[in-house]
């Protein structure tokens, strides 16, 4: 599904992948670690197509197809998702409004007619359901005035509400409780299949206990520098980060 | 001839044709002469510092159109809101068209100003609130001169009127160039609520200017909105003189949505003359090329424990200007004022240009007075967000533009006219919003 062939990216001419090599299968999760400032969001970021960080080398495949020249909303079309770490708030736009014309700006991409109306209710009421999120709550302004985990949710409403190929999840456990976590957690499970793949980037393990990887990614100073199964996540939520450093910078 | 010259020397003639017995003879009279002193406005004064009136005093208007145009109602259909049961005062070139409007004195009095000055009937309430209320400065008093037509409107107290009135004036280019100094009156008696919306429309590229005064007097407890819908053709300019007299627990509100016409200038002016008063001023103004809004408001607080609020969007394309210049003055008997003011604009292009003025005198020492002003770009981490969401660049940028003016919409109480600002903005934005309100 997802081919990373040694990228470079910086900002403000500031190297910050340094040669990042990752290969995402249908029906597979990876978790990507590391410690703060290590590149885990502007690798989210640059496969996302945001257009403040220069792809200096290498490339992203996506199903055979290099997406390195497409704007952020072609390759939403082709499928990519970003759950944000910090959801940007809109006043003005409601999350129903939002998602409606998320929906129909993809489908026309596609050559598609918009959504009905009333299918799209019930797409909103099901996946609304899905995630516990308040009918009331998709009237209000987008992100303006939610909690920590409100905005996680919402985004994973929105994951739900456009059904990626490929969903990159950004510390999307940063500032939910339990129960929240817990449901958002329910909800990329459900949503997940054999034809599609998830990538999840956190500091902590804790969300990996319920989402759980097939391949954990261990970033450090812009390059994977150790990847495993499930259990190097429990290795490193005790042993911390400063090992691998160590092991690194030898 | 300058066009100044060629008003003063024509007004002998216009004022001759005119009954002697009319209840504004002098008035007329006083008011040319202060026109002929004070000229039209220069940059050098300090509330036309920013908007240069050169371009538009340039061309050879017409002041008196004589041909009459076969106008029908298809023709301006597009221009009204017509989804609506409604009064229409509908004026082409200036003069009356009986055919396209519905007035009524059916308990009210929604009709001309043509009327009102020339039948006794109307007599005590002209004498009672004509030109009470413009100012002595050039360009009302230049209308005051010629006022001849427009609306008037008067609710007698406790009426609640349902149906909105439309004040539309359009200028159809029989005349190489038009000039139409229309003249409203409102006046709103105790306990009662009306609902205006004005505009002025063109049909054709030539020149007009429009000098348009409206005086709206809200008596005890009356509610009035106003709504002036702004979006005329590239060679129509408009200056809008409005001044507002409340008395004591009115409220009265004036939306103006300016998306057209090559220079719009607006002059808006509320005096609250009385306790527990609410004043409310909004604007959203979105234009490009060499398009020029000016927004030049003034609050003035004279009693204590009043309101006022105001709110205004500008989103500036291209080589366009702004100008936002709001005044409030805060009279020293005026304890408990809320007054808050807030201006916000984005600049889409590099050459693009806003001038934002607040200006507070306040001389009690027990008020809140806030005020903000804000100039910048579209967010671009809102951008992304959006983009990451499918949602393509153009359409991102409008939606943002769109829910950036979105709060001012809130306010506006009638849904045909969300709808059809809702679909100016997106037009003028030249994308499809992609959902209904």
């Amino acid at each position: 599904m997802l081919k990373i062939d040694n990228l470079h990216a910086s900002v403000e001419d500031k190297a910050i992948l340094k040669g990042i090599n990752l290969e995402v299968k249908a029906g597979e999760v990876h978790a990507i670690m590391g410690p703060n400032g290590s590149g885990k969001s502007t690798l989210a970021s640059v496969i996302a197509g945001r257009e403040d960080y220069e792809v200096e080398e290498g490339e992203i495949i996506l199903e055979g197809e290099n997406i390195d020249e497409l704007a952020a909303e072609e390759r939403a079309h082709k499928g990519i998702f970003l759950s944000f770490q910090y959801p940007v708030e809109i006043p003005g736009v409601s999350v129903t409004n939002f998602m409606k014309t998320a929906i129909n700006e993809t489908r026309k991409a596609k050559g598609l007619e918009e959504m009905p109306a009333n299918e799209m209710l019930k797409l909103i009421r099901e996946k609304s359901e899905l995630l516990e999120i308040d009918r009331k709550f998709l009237s209000r302004s987008l992100n303006e005035g939610f909690s920590g985990g409100e905005k996680k949710r919402n985004e994973i409403f929105q994951m739900a509400m456009l059904e990626p190929k490929l969903a990159i999840l950004d510390e999307t456990d940063s500032g939910l409780d339990i129960d929240a976590l817990r449901i958002v957690a329910n909800g990329v499970n459900k949503l997940k299949s054999k034809d599609n793949a998830v990538i999840v980037i956190t500091h902590y393990q804790r969300l990996l206990d319920y989402i759980v990887p097939d391949y954990v990614h261990v970033l450090h100073n812009g390059r994977i520098v150790k990847s495993g199964p499930k259990e190097l996540a429990h290795e490193l939520e005790e042993k911390g980060y400063d090992w691998i450093k160590e092991e690194v910078g030898a | 001839m300058e066009l100044k010259d060629k008003l003063v020397s024509s007004f002998f003639a216009f004022e001759d044709h005119l009954e002697d017995a009319s209840p504004i003879h002098d008035i007329r009279n006083e008011a040319i002469k202060t026109f002929e002193q004070k000229g039209f406005p220069t940059k050098k004064e300090e509330a036309w510092k920013y908007t240069s009136l050169n371009s538009v005093l340039k061309h050879d208007y017409s002041l008196f159109p004589k041909t009459e145009n076969a106008i029908e109602y298809k023709d301006i259909k597009p221009y009204l809101i017509h989804d609506i049961d409604s009064y229409k005062i509908i004026f082409i070139d200036g003069k009356y068209s009986s055919h396209l409007s519905q007035t009524t004195h059916d308990g009210i009095d929604v009709c001309l100003m043509s009327a009102a000055l020339a039948k006794p009937k109307y007599r005590l309430v002209i004498e009672n609130y004509f030109n009470k209320a413009a100012t002595k400065d050039s360009l009302p008093s230049l209308n005051t001169a010629f006022s001849s037509e427009g609306a008037y409107i008067h609710i007698p107290k406790n009426k609640l009127v349902e149906k909105p009135i439309q004040i539309v004036h359009f200028s159809t280019g029989n005349e190489a160039a038009l000039m139409l100094q229309p003249r409203n009156l409102i006046v709103v008696d105790e306990n009662s609520h009306v609902q205006i919306i004005e505009r002025h429309q063109s049909l054709t590229d030539n020149p007009v200017l429009t000098n348009s005064v409206t005086e709206i007097f809200a008596n005890k407890r009356a509610i009035a909105d106003y709504y002036k819908i702004q979006n005329d053709n590239q060679n129509a300019s408009l200056i809008d003189n409005t001044f507002i007299k409340q008395k004591q627990e009115s409220h009265v509100s004036v939306h103006t949505f300016s998306f057209g016409g090559k220079l719009t200038r607006n002059n808006l002016n509320f005096y609250q003359n009385g306790e527990r008063i609410d004043s409310t001023l909004k604007g959203i103004t979105i234009i490009g090329d060499k398009q020029h809004v000016d927004h030049n408001t003034l609050v003035h607080h004279i009693e204590p424990n009043c309101e006022s609020h105001q709110d205004y969007k500008g989103i500036f394309g291209d080589s366009a200007t702004g100008v936002f210049n709001g005044q409030v003055v805060v009279e020293k008997e005026a304890q408990k004022t809320n007054a808050y003011q807030s201006n916000n604009n984005i600049l889409v292009s590099d050459k693009a240009t806003i001038n934002s003025k607040p200006q507070l005198e306040i001389f009690a020492d027990d008020v809140k007075c806030s005020h903000g002003c804000t100039i910048g770009q579209l967010d671009e981490s809102a951008m992304f967000y959006m983009r990451s969401r499918g949602i393509p660049e153009k359409e991102a940028r409008a939606l943002l533009m769109y829910a950036f003016s979105n709060n001012v919409l809130n306010s506006v109480k009638i849904p045909e006219i969300k709808q059809r600002i809702t679909k100016l903005i997106a037009k003028k934005l030249g994308v499809n919003i992609g959902f209904d309100l």
